[in-house]
């Protein structure tokens, strides 16, 4: 109680909420402290049993969710913005409407296990640890971005975060071959969680006419597996947890299909209308859209009131908005560092720029 | 009435007939197409030409292309000679092959030929040595192309030059075309060539339109592989480059043009086997080399070209060392100004050019 009273008082001294002292006092002593859900039912296979289907989510993690989702959703968005202002060149893969997947996966697991991705990172980067400046920089190409503005958006990496890799499938057998990746962790009994975010399409291509088989769950063989609803964030995270500790425990790897969605295409070049309706893409931000299903969750059950989730979106625009003036005003890196980073642990040396003439130092 | 516009036709009639001549003896109006276009067209006619032939790659087939090459080829050829694959290079390359091996000839598009390296076994060990480990008795009639080398701001991964290393291997041909007629010309060779090409095409050239000659206009219209072609004859130095570095080496030519130094362009157009015949005699009349190539400089195609040249006659002929110039020795960074400075610009051929004329 003294806490929840502290916590009005001091939004009301902050300013941030405009409501009068007394009705933000009433509107706090009615949250709970937390809630249990019903999460659907996985499907298994080569599983005797698989994750619970009821999670319990308190109003410090839902809140916690609720702002990272949000803050990825975001972030995209101003990736979007930021390509087509011309800011971010090249390649860019965004990742709204799969934000669950990144959240509920880091609550499943620890920060100290090791997480390596595909090309579409962003919500990776974020979730492991990178800050949004240093991340919307990296894809302006600033010295102030987490790669020094020489990998730019598919190449970002941090401490257990391996990236971020712009060849399909290179990052199953590093992860490719992915068949021969699934027969040597089963072989050696890794402690691997192989993870297929499967959001219906591979680039331009429908998955029923890329995949003999779509239960990519299942295609593991002789690998367990999980068939997971990538769009609640509760669900991955306690399927995240079962498979974490079927890992841990020295059964050996499993894999875990998460069913999700992108609203963007496959990258900013694609405008992903023309092998999907636009419908489709409506029906699915209408009914299954992550945040959306979390904040009714958190509403419905009085974790926390509809304004408080609204000031978290004020939080965020800002953060992202002072992220974007950073990115976009921050300069580039100096000609000088080129050729740094060739080598680990060398002594500099000399390295060559577009003639004989042209030379840079390279150091480790 | 009537006699009046008899009067009156009768000079139209010989005017137009005039017209009419002239049209003959004169081109056709200059007809501009894109490199896209260009290779459209020259898929296009061999496909329509020998029912052998088939295109498959990533998305070449209900998307249009990733680049939008193949565009409209799917509606007009259908499933079975248009297959969209799935994200697998080293599986469907090897299909490739293996149809090839058996008598049809597929066309294999790797998205960008940095995904060719998943699959670079299959272009090496099965494709290009099956004709030479066989004695001759199993071709393999595949052309495999897609974009090579930078493009703009895709870093490392997606920004590689592969033209040394497919140059290297015996049993491969290599192309490289630089502009609309380059691209039509050899994809038809390509295609009707019974050994491996591999084509290296540029995605920043693919929406530059530059003008087709009436004869590259023509079904028939094939550019030998393993000739190069003098795009600018000049006295005074021998400027050697492939695909995009061409259009720069030509820029260049132009600046030192009014400073009274007159460049013969060469472009190569294929890499292997190479026409290192063109390169000598020019070699020999201007007594100066430099090669211009936008992939590394260690084992480059620059450096095959200078250890040619030393073992054949033109040695005798150089007035200087001869002089590369490349794209940078580091991975492809993403930034703009770093990106910048690992490829080769126009100022830098300018600059290598002086100073090989010690000007």
């Amino acid at each position: 109680m003294k806490k929840m009273l502290v916590a009005a008082v001091s939004r009301v001294l902050s300013g941030v909420s405009q409501k009068p002292a007394s009705r933000v006092l009433v509107a706090s002593c009615n949250y709970s402290n937390d809630a249990t859900f019903e999460i659907k039912k996985c499907d298994l296979h080569h599983l005797e049993e698989g994750p619970p289907v009821t999670a319990v989510l308190t109003r410090q993690d839902g809140l916690k969710y609720y702002k990272t989702m949000q803050t990825i959703r975001r972030m995209e968005l101003k990736a979007d913005q930021l390509y087509k202002q011309k800011f971010i060149r090249g390649f860019c893969h965004l990742c709204d409407g799969q934000e669950a997947c990144y959240v509920g996966l880091e609550a499943g697991v620890n920060p100290t296990d090791h997480i390596i991705t595909s090309y579409r990172s962003h919500g990776f980067c974020y979730t492991r640890g990178l800050s949004i400046r240093s991340i919307l920089a990296e894809l302006t190409g600033r010295k102030g971005g987490c790669a020094k503005g020489k990998g730019g958006s598919m190449h970002m990496y941090c401490k257990n975060f391996y990236g971020g890799n712009g060849i399909v499938g290179a990052q199953g057998p590093l992860g490719g071959q992915i068949a021969e990746a699934y027969n040597m962790a089963a072989l050696w009994k890794l402690p691997c969680i192989f993870i297929c975010e499967n959001n219906r399409y591979g680039m331009g291509t429908a998955i029923t006419r890329a995949a003999a088989s779509i239960d990519y769950y299942k295609r593991g063989n002789f690998m367990p597996g999980l068939k997971v609803d990538g769009m609640d964030v509760l669900c991955v995270r306690e399927a995240t947890k079962f498979a974490a500790d079927y890992c841990r425990s020295g059964k050996g790897p499993i894999v875990m299909e998460l069913q999700t969605y992108r609203y963007h295409g496959h990258s900013m070049s694609d405008p992903g209308v023309s092998y999907r309706t636009r419908e489709e893409i409506q029906n699915v931000r209408g009914k299954s859209d992550p945040i959306m299903l979390l904040q009714d969750k958190i509403v419905n059950s009085h974790l926390a009131s509809v304004e408080e989730l609204k000031e978290i979106d004020v939080e965020v625009r800002k953060e992202i908005d002072d992220a974007a003036e950073f990115a976009t005003t921050d300069p580039e890196p100096a000609l000088e560092e080129i050729a740094h980073h060739i080598y680990s642990d060398n002594p500099p040396f000399e390295v060559r720029g577009a003639n004989q003439w042209v030379k840079f130092k390279s150091i480790s | 009435m009537a006699g009046v516009s008899g009067l009156v036709r009768r000079p139209l009639q010989q005017v137009s007939g005039l017209l009419r001549r002239r049209f003959h003896q004169t081109a056709p109006a200059a007809l501009q197409v894109t490199v896209r276009e260009a290779l459209n067209q020259g898929m296009d006619e061999e496909l329509e030409r020998d029912e052998k032939v088939f295109l498959l790659g990533e998305e070449v087939a209900q998307y249009d292309g990733a680049y939008k090459v193949s565009r409209g080829l799917w509606k007009k050829y259908g499933d079975k000679r248009i297959i969209d694959t799935p994200i697998s290079e080293m599986g469907f390359a090897g299909i490739a092959v293996g149809a090839a091996m058996a008598g049809l000839r597929p066309i294999c598009e790797f998205m960008t030929f940095n995904f060719s390296m998943q699959a670079i076994d299959q272009v090496i060990n099965s494709a290009a040595k099956t004709y030479y480990m066989s004695a001759g008795f199993q071709p393999v009639p595949i052309v495999f192309r897609g974009p090579n080398g930078a493009s703009a701001g895709v870093a490392a991964q997606h920004s590689q030059c592969f033209a040394a290393w497919y140059g290297h291997c015996p049993g491969l041909k290599v192309v490289s075309p630089w502009n609309s007629e380059d691209a039509k010309g050899l994809i038809k060779s390509a295609i009707r060539d019974n050994n491996p090409v591999v084509m290296l095409e540029n995605e920043l050239m693919y929406g530059v339109p530059f003008e087709l000659p009436p004869e590259a206009q023509s079904k028939d219209f094939l550019i030998p592989i393993g000739k190069a072609k003098i795009e600018r004859p000049g006295t005074h130095i021998t400027v050697v480059a492939h695909s995009r570095p061409v259009g720069h080496c030509l820029e260049a030519a132009t600046v030192l043009s009014k400073e009274g130094i007159e460049c013969e362009v060469i472009n190569m157009r294929t890499i292997r086997p190479m026409d290192i015949e063109t390169i000598e005699a020019s070699v020999m009349k201007t007594n100066h080399l430099i090669t211009v190539e936008g992939g590394w400089p260690q084992f480059g195609v620059g450096a095959e070209i200078c250890a040619r040249i030393m073992e054949g006659p033109a040695f005798n002929f150089l007035d200087a060392p001869a002089v590369r110039v490349t794209g940078a020795d580091v991975p492809m960074p993403y930034a703009k100004i770093l990106e910048d400075n690992s490829v080769p610009q126009v100022k830098d051929i300018i600059f290598a050019i002086k100073k090989t004329l010690n000007v």
